[in-house]
């Protein structure tokens, strides 16, 4: 199902967090958010999943403005993976956590049917969770916890899957079969990803937010430029297609100099604190 | 519980206690022929053991929703401040006796007062920008447990002796003044609410996952916190206010049950009523035999025997490191 987020502005403790930003998923497509730290891509996520109303704008999936249907109805629609991860869930077995999925088909006296049960099965066998299934979800490592969450969050039965920092924290191997399974799952994706490489493998287009508005938008190639790299990132880099057709960028030895994080080589800010004037005696 | 009625001061036949128990609730068989043994498990007995069984299934069911609703594993009606509550009530009307300000207050009402105030204070407390924050709420309960706390002990500076007597009875609690009075009303609220909390079940669970995440799967967690709180802080109120403050049976009973059985709410709840239930029938029972013929403070015994148990099984359970 089809993401459009339309001139959304948000603000949080009366500071703009985001300023006018528009942009779409194509039913069936997976696209990319990127941006440097502090750039609203959480945020722009929380308004998506609906814990954060905006102060103007529209987030609509499908045809349904999300902050005008229920909580519940609106799950239905949309899953999401987030950095809060497990929570607390110690205690409840992998198959539990990913039976949560369910919840927002369920009233308070909803019992569990077949449907959900097939939903769970299903989704344990996509995400390939079923070898751990009955074991306490605290007791995984790092990457089996991720393909649970993705499991719950396919159990949901979403159209639309929004991921926020999915393969943080993964070896290698985990984030490639990670990115794997949600090619696989063919469902409309928005995906905020830390790392460049990462995703200009997994995603058919790119978003990139510089503090709190669109820098740009569109195929990975066209996107992910040296100037936008120098400007909204502060690196040197170049990017190119492989043969193998895989995106690749190539990072250079130093960060650009008038970046926000120089090197810490410099002289002056270690002199600085040495010589700044105490209080006079 | 049969068991539980049949001992005592009197030690009754299990058979005449079922006899005499069958002929009240159902009408049927014959009335006993001795009407002291009748008066000893139908007046006495027998509404201490449904009272003991109620308060502690209330507690323990209070214990484990608070647990995942502050999602803090050591949050019990004590910690959130509804227990000082009560007592602060308690304390008030053991010692102003009379006083004017409370007149036609009774011990219960007062304490079941005091406990939905503490919870109140909480509730309003706890929240930052509009919403209910975990840790918040626990410390605004922590932080309002203590000044209860000194308000009580100032005012038992004041009391006689005789009333500090009491005063320490009540805080550490006890079913033996369980009258069928009051028995069908409590064991009517920790029935419903238990069964309303039990529904909720599936949410809790939801809950488990973390706000954020609790709120992409379509629950609204701000909502589902308050309702949560405030059943909590009836059942408290209810169950103190008749027993009195017995610590230790909510925070520990959920945590039994949840490493034997799992953290599904769905099953957790009923089983940690059940296992409350139990466990207050048998350290009442303990209570009133231990020491013949006089009678223990549940709140001695419920910490005493339960705490060495659940360290045994926290050594045995290595999930959660």
């Amino acid at each position: 199902m089809r993401l459009t987020v339309d001139r959304l502005h948000i603000t949080l403790d009366h500071n703009p967090v985001l300023r006018d930003v528009s942009l779409e998923v194509r039913a069936g497509d997976i696209v990319g958010l990127v941006g440097p730290n502090g750039s609203g891509k959480s945020t722009l996520l929380r308004a998506v999943y609906r814990s954060l109303r905006p102060a103007d704008g529209a987030v609509r999936v499908g045809e349904d403005d999300v902050w005008e249907l229920s909580p519940r109805v609106a799950a239905r629609r949309t899953a999401a993976v987030l950095q809060d991860a497990g929570g607390n869930t110690t205690g409840l077995t992998v198959a539990e956590v990913v039976a949560l999925g369910r919840a927002p088909h369920h009233g308070l006296l909803g019992r569990d049917g077949p449907d959900d049960r097939d939903a769970v099965s299903g989704a344990i066998d996509r995400c390939g969770v079923r070898p751990f299934a009955d074991r306490d979800y605290a007791s995984l490592s790092g990457g089996e916890r991720q393909r649970v969450l993705l499991a719950r969050a396919l159990a949901q039965d979403p159209q639309l899957l929004v991921l926020d920092e999915l393969t943080n924290h993964l070896d290698i191997r985990a984030r490639f079969e990670l990115l794997d399974l949600i090619r696989a799952t063919g469902v409309t994706t928005l995906a905020v990803l830390h790392d460049l490489d990462l995703a200009a493998r997994l995603c058919d287009h790119l978003v990139v937010l510089s503090e709190g508005a669109v820098a740009a938008a569109g195929p990975v190639l066209e996107v992910l430029t040296p100037d936008l790299l120098a400007e909204v990132f502060g690196v040197r880099a170049t990017t190119e297609e492989h043969a193998d057709g895989v995106v690749r960028i190539t990072y250079a030895a130093r960060p650009l100099a008038d970046g926000g994080e120089t090197p810490a080589t410099g002289t002056h800010s270690a002199d600085d604190v040495v010589r700044r004037p105490g209080p006079g005696r | 519980m049969i068991v539980a009625i049949s001992i005592g001061a009197v030690n009754v036949p299990v058979g005449d206690v079922w006899g005499v128990v069958l002929h009240h609730v159902t009408g049927a068989g014959t009335a006993p022929s001795d009407p002291t043994l009748d008066q000893i498990v139908w007046n006495f007995r027998t509404p201490r053991v449904v009272l003991a069984a109620v308060v502690g299934a209330g507690l323990a069911v209070t214990g484990a929703v608070l647990q995942t609703v502050v999602s803090n594993p050591l949050a019990d009606p004590v910690v959130l401040g509804f227990s000082y509550g009560a007592t602060l009530g308690a304390v008030l009307v053991i010692t102003l006796g009379g006083g004017a300000a409370l007149a036609g207050l009774g011990v219960s009402a007062a304490a079941f007062l005091g406990a939905v105030v503490a919870g109140a204070l909480v509730f309003v407390l706890g929240q930052r920008r509009g919403r209910l924050a975990p840790v918040r709420l626990v410390l605004a309960g922590v932080a309002i447990g203590y000044v209860f706390l000194s308000a009580t002990s100032y005012v038992q500076l004041h009391a006689t002796p005789a009333e500090l007597r009491t005063v320490m009875f009540w805080m550490l609690g006890s079913v033996a003044g369980a009258e069928w009075d009051q028995v069908p009303a409590v064991t009517v609220v920790v029935l419903v609410t238990t069964t309303l909390l039990t529904l909720f079940g599936r949410r809790l669970n939801v809950l488990l996952a973390g706000d954020e995440s609790a709120t992409a799967l379509g629950v609204d967690v701000n909502r589902l916190r308050a309702v949560l709180l405030v059943l909590s802080a009836l059942l408290t109120g209810t169950v103190i206010a008749v027993a009195g403050g017995i610590g230790f049976v909510g925070l520990m009973i959920p945590h039994l049950v949840r490493l034997t059985t799992g953290a599904d709410h769905r099953r957790l709840l009923p089983l940690t009523a059940l296992l409350g239930a139990v466990y207050l029938v048998l350290v009442d029972l303990l209570s009133r035999t231990l020491d013949r013929p006089n009678e223990l403070p549940l709140g001695i015994l419920t910490a005493l025997l339960g705490a060495p148990f659940f360290l045994w099984l926290l050594r045995r359970n290595k999930g959660l490191d």
